[in-house]
C-alpha cells in the first residue's frame, strides 16, 4: 500500500468538483497518484497529462477563455519549470490559474532530491507575487480550495495552493 | 513564400474560427492584414500557443481552432506536441510557420535549419496528418485539406526570414484577451 493518502486525495477531489472544475492538467508525482486516477475514472473530468508543466498554464487559459474552469496538478519542481508561462502567459494576460502543488521537500522529507525544491517554493511563490496556502489538514481542504478559487477568478490571477506532507502522507 | 502572402490566402477562412497566433511576426502580420476579435496573439510565453489551442479545442468541441505557431516557439514546447497527439483534438488546425531563424531577436538560425524536420516530429509524436509546404499554393491547399479533414493537422509552412518593420501594434494585449474571451463564450445563434 502506498502511504499516500486516498482519504485525503478524495477531499481533494470532491472539493475541485465543487468548484466547478471540468478540467485538469496533471503531471504525476507519487502524491498526486490517487487525485491523478479520481480524475482518469471521472466522466465529468477532462484529465490532460501533460509532458511538462508549463503546457498546464496554456491549456488553463484557453479553458478559461472558453468559459471552463480548471485546475493544475504539479509537484513543486513542476511549478518551478512552470515559472516562465505563469509569468508570460497567465499574470501578463491576467488568467485565473488554480494550482495545486505537492509540497516536496519540506519537514519530514526523506528524498535528498526534492529538498532544494522544497526550500525555494515559497520564496518563489512570494517572489512572483502568487496568494497561496497550505493544505495541511483534511477539514481545511474544501474551503481553502473554495477560496483560492474566488480569489483567483476576481483577481484574474494565479493562485497556488501547497499539498503537505501532513495531509497527503500517512507514515510518520 | 512569405508568411504575409500565406496569411493573406487564408484569412478569409480564419473569419469564423477561432485563431491563436504566437508573437513576434505572425501576430503583427496578421493584424496588419486585419484584426478580428476571434484572434488571440500570445503576445509571449513562447511554446504555448499550441497549448492554449488545445486547452480551447478541448473545452469548444463545436468550435474549430487555427493556432499559428512558428518554428523557434515550437522547438521551446516539443513536447507539446505529444499532448497534442495524445489528445488528438479534431477541431485543430495547427499552422507551424518555419522561416528557420528567430527573425525578431536579429535573424539567429533555428535548429530547423540545420535539419530538424518539424513535420516530421509532429508525425512522430502521434500527429495524424502533416505536410510540409514551400509555395503559397501548396500552402492554401493543404490548409482546405486540414479544415475538411476534421482531423488533428500540423501543417509546415516554410516562409521566408523577414518579416514587419515592427512588431509592437496599437491593440493593446489585455484588450484583446478580453475581446477574444467575451467573443469564445457568446452565445452563438
Amino acid at each position: 500500500m502506498s502511504p499516500v493518502s486516498t482519504a485525503s486525495s478524495q477531499v481533494i477531489y470532491d472539493a475541485l468538483k465543487a468548484c466547478d472544475i471540468r478540467l485538469l492538467s496533471a503531471l504525476p508525482e507519487t502524491w498526486l497518484v490517487h487525485l491523478v486516477r479520481m480524475a482518469e475514472d471521472d466522466p465529468e473530468m477532462t484529465l490532460v497529462r501533460l509532458a511538462k508543466e508549463e503546457e498546464g498554464v496554456g491549456i488553463s487559459a484557453g479553458a478559461h477563455l472558453a468559459g471552463v474552469k480548471s485546475a493544475m496538478l504539479m509537484q513543486n519542481h513542476g511549478f518551478l519549470a512552470a515559472i516562465n508561462g505563469i509569468v508570460s502567459c497567465a499574470q501578463l494576460y491576467r488568467i485565473p490559474l488554480l494550482m495545486l502543488i505537492s509540497f516536496r521537500g519540506d519537514f519530514g522529507e526523506r528524498d535528498p532530491w526534492q529538498t532544494e525544491g522544497g526550500a525555494v517554493t515559497e520564496d518563489l511563490l512570494r517572489a512572483l507575487r502568487i496568494p497561496f496556502a497550505y493544505l495541511d489538514r483534511a477539514d481545511h481542504v474544501a474551503h481553502r480550495i473554495r477560496k483560492a478559487q474566488t480569489l483567483a477568478l476576481s483577481a484574474n490571477k494565479p493562485v497556488a495552493l501547497l499539498l503537505c506532507r501532513d495531509l497527503m502522507w500517512e507514515e510518520a | 513564400m512569405k508568411r504575409v502572402d500565406a496569411l493573406q490566402a487564408i484569412y478569409q477562412q480564419l473569419t469564423d474560427r477561432v485563431v491563436v497566433t504566437i508573437m513576434g511576426a505572425v501576430a503583427a502580420e496578421l493584424q496588419s492584414i486585419g484584426h478580428r476579435p476571434n484572434f488571440f496573439y500570445l503576445q509571449h510565453a513562447m511554446g504555448l500557443a499550441s497549448s492554449m489551442g488545445l486547452g480551447i479545442a478541448l473545452t469548444r468541441p463545436d468550435r474549430q481552432v487555427i493556432v499559428l505557431d512558428g518554428d523557434g516557439s515550437v522547438l521551446m514546447n516539443l513536447g507539446g506536441l505529444t499532448t497534442l497527439a495524445r489528445y488528438r483534438p479534431r477541431n485543430l488546425v495547427h499552422v507551424v510557420f518555419d522561416n528557420e531563424s528567430l527573425l525578431s531577436v536579429g535573424g539567429f538560425p533555428t535548429a530547423t535549419s540545420t535539419g530538424s524536420d518539424l513535420a516530421e516530429i509532429a508525425r512522430a509524436a502521434g500527429v495524424p496528418r502533416t505536410a510540409t509546404v514551400r509555395t503559397v499554393d501548396d500552402f492554401t491547399r493543404a490548409f482546405d485539406d486540414a479544415l475538411g479533414a476534421h482531423d488533428l493537422t500540423t501543417v509546415v509552412a516554410k516562409v521566408e526570414a523577414t518579416g514587419p518593420s515592427k512588431y509592437v501594434t496599437d491593440l493593446s494585449l489585455l484588450e484583446n484577451r478580453f475581446t477574444f474571451q467575451r467573443y469564445l463564450q457568446k452565445p452563438r445563434i
